[in-house]
């Protein structure tokens, strides 16, 4: 089955089957990477642009991987440095860049809906969204999906939660979306000020504020990073007391008895939002998010590559 | 559309018993040999013919693996296919490898298989093993170097072993 979407905007846009189809792939090319030789010449003929409007270390460097894994050609886009200091619009930089013949464009930027614009203006090139503001992130969620699977098997049925700041992350949007496309069943755990107030009803998740209880209950606990960068209000009055309530700590991990999952989608903050005896526990399964991002995002770019209308 | 037969069960199963004859008495020993069914209707033809030279060599160390050459395609962007299962759990370093394949015909899929063998290390030889080739199809310089049977075909025919009935047809 092909993908039934032209780009990749975000989760909520994607079918089960598309899921599906893009993590059966993205395991073809996870052993792909364990060759002696670990790249594909599928892409040859493929120029792709790094557009990077934000930040980012894991997911600049693993997308860049991804396309020469591949055999893909890439330019990389930050935008300090380039024109856009000088004033240049977002459409027409991207214009300007695809005019050089460029056949796919992966986007990070700190406005939501930046991809899904683009796309609209230029309908014929595959824009893949590398996180879009506080809406999705959903490579990042094809990735978590991955791991989980491949640690304790089929997404159905499983409980995962959600810590921390769910308000300004995207990672938490899609990793809604794909879980509950997949069936699983999804709580979102933290500081009452950090959690949308009528989240049940709009994505139809739990929501618990005493994380005891919620590492009780899950199978999975994909701790997010407090967005220091995002708050421009204060919604919490220390780091230190987030960390004595919302902190997933050694003592806490040993007080639940239960085994369960631990994933941070990075950066993390060590010591605020999850402890190093954790984040670097046998629990942890963190630096296989990792690792699995480059085949998931080979798996992504392939897979739109190849589409036909 | 009429549909021939081209190999009875019987005769299938005599086919491959010769195809495993003809590369055990090729070679030497069988330690530097390796075997590749190629993703994804090699496979049944090439487990079937290594389980005969099973037979014919007992408590021989046979090394058999799988090739998926999706992603070496070269109509990538034309057409969609479905990635499956690679697993070659041995260097292929100095090694003689006998790809297998049901039917040949543009020899385009065993480019792509030549292709994606470089990325497991260089084998001293390659050596193509078929069931059926389609002889005066192909478009590209690629011959068999064991064939169960060689037929004459058109463009528009299909060529299939139809392993419910363990025959292999033609229509």
């Amino acid at each position: 089955m092909q993908l039934s979407t032209k780009h990749l905007l975000g989760i909520k846009e994607l079918s089960p089957e598309d899921i599906t189809t893009i993590l059966t792939t993205a395991a073809q090319f996870k052993e792909v990477l364990q060759r002696p030789i670990k790249k594909v010449p599928s892409l040859r003929d493929v120029t792709i642009v790094n557009l990077f409007y934000e930040n980012s270390t894991r997911t600049r460097i693993s997308f860049e991987l991804a396309e020469k894994r591949l055999s893909a050609d890439t330019i990389n886009f930050t935008a300090s440095g380039s024109s856009v200091s000088k004033g240049e619009t977002l459409l027409d930089t991207v214009n300007n860049i695809l005019s050089m013949k460029v056949d796919m464009v992966v986007m990070r930027h700190s406005a939501s809906g930046a991809p899904h614009f683009l796309s609209k203006h230029l309908p014929n090139t595959a824009i893949v969204n590398a996180g879009d503001g506080i809406n999705e992130h959903p490579t990042q969620a094809l990735l978590d999906a991955f791991s989980i699977q491949e640690r304790i098997g089929e997404l159905k049925g499983k409980k995962v939660v959600l810590v921390g700041d769910i308000m300004h992350s995207r990672v938490a949007l899609s990793n809604i979306y794909l879980l509950k496309k997949m069936g699983a069943e999804v709580m979102v755990a933290g500081p009452p000020t950090l959690i949308p107030k009528y989240i049940t009803e709009a994505l139809g998740v739990k929501v618990e504020y005493n994380l005891k209880k919620a590492l009780q209950w899950c199978d999975v606990a994909n701790v997010l990073r407090i967005q220091l960068e995002r708050q421009n209000q204060v919604l919490f009055s220390s780091l230190r007391e987030y960390n004595l309530a919302y902190g997933v700590t050694r003592k806490l991990m040993d007080e639940i008895n239960k085994d369960i999952v631990i994933m941070h989608p990075g950066p993390i903050n060590r010591g605020v939002e999850i402890d190093s005896d954790v984040a670097d526990g046998n629990e942890s399964i963190i630096l296989q998010q990792v690792e699995n991002g480059v085949a998931v995002r080979m798996a992504v770019l392939y897979l739109l590559a190849g589409r036909k209308d | 559309m009429s549909k021939q037969v081209l190999l009875s069960p019987e005769q299938l199963q005599v086919t491959i018993n010769r195809l495993a004859f003809q590369l055990v008495e090729n070679y030497v020993s069988l330690d530097e040999v390796v075997f590749i069914g190629i993703q994804p209707r090699g496979i049944k033809i090439s487990e079937q013919i290594v389980n005969s030279i099973r037979n014919i060599c007992p408590g021989e160390k046979i090394q058999y693996g799988i090739l998926d050459i999706t992603f070496y395609r070269d109509d990538v962007r034309e057409e969609f296919h479905v990635a499956s299962d690679t697993s070659i759990n041995f260097s292929l370093e100095n090694k003689i490898v006998v790809l297998m394949d049901d039917v040949l015909y543009t020899g385009r899929t065993i480019r792509a298989a030549l292709d994606a063998l470089q990325d497991f290390g260089r084998p001293k030889k390659v050596e193509l093993c078929v069931l059926i080739d389609r002889r005066f199809s192909r478009q590209l310089p690629i011959q068999p170097d064991y064939c169960g049977k060689a037929i004459d075909s058109t463009p528009h025919q299909k060529v299939k072993v139809e392993w419910a009935t363990r025959e292999v047809v033609m229509y």
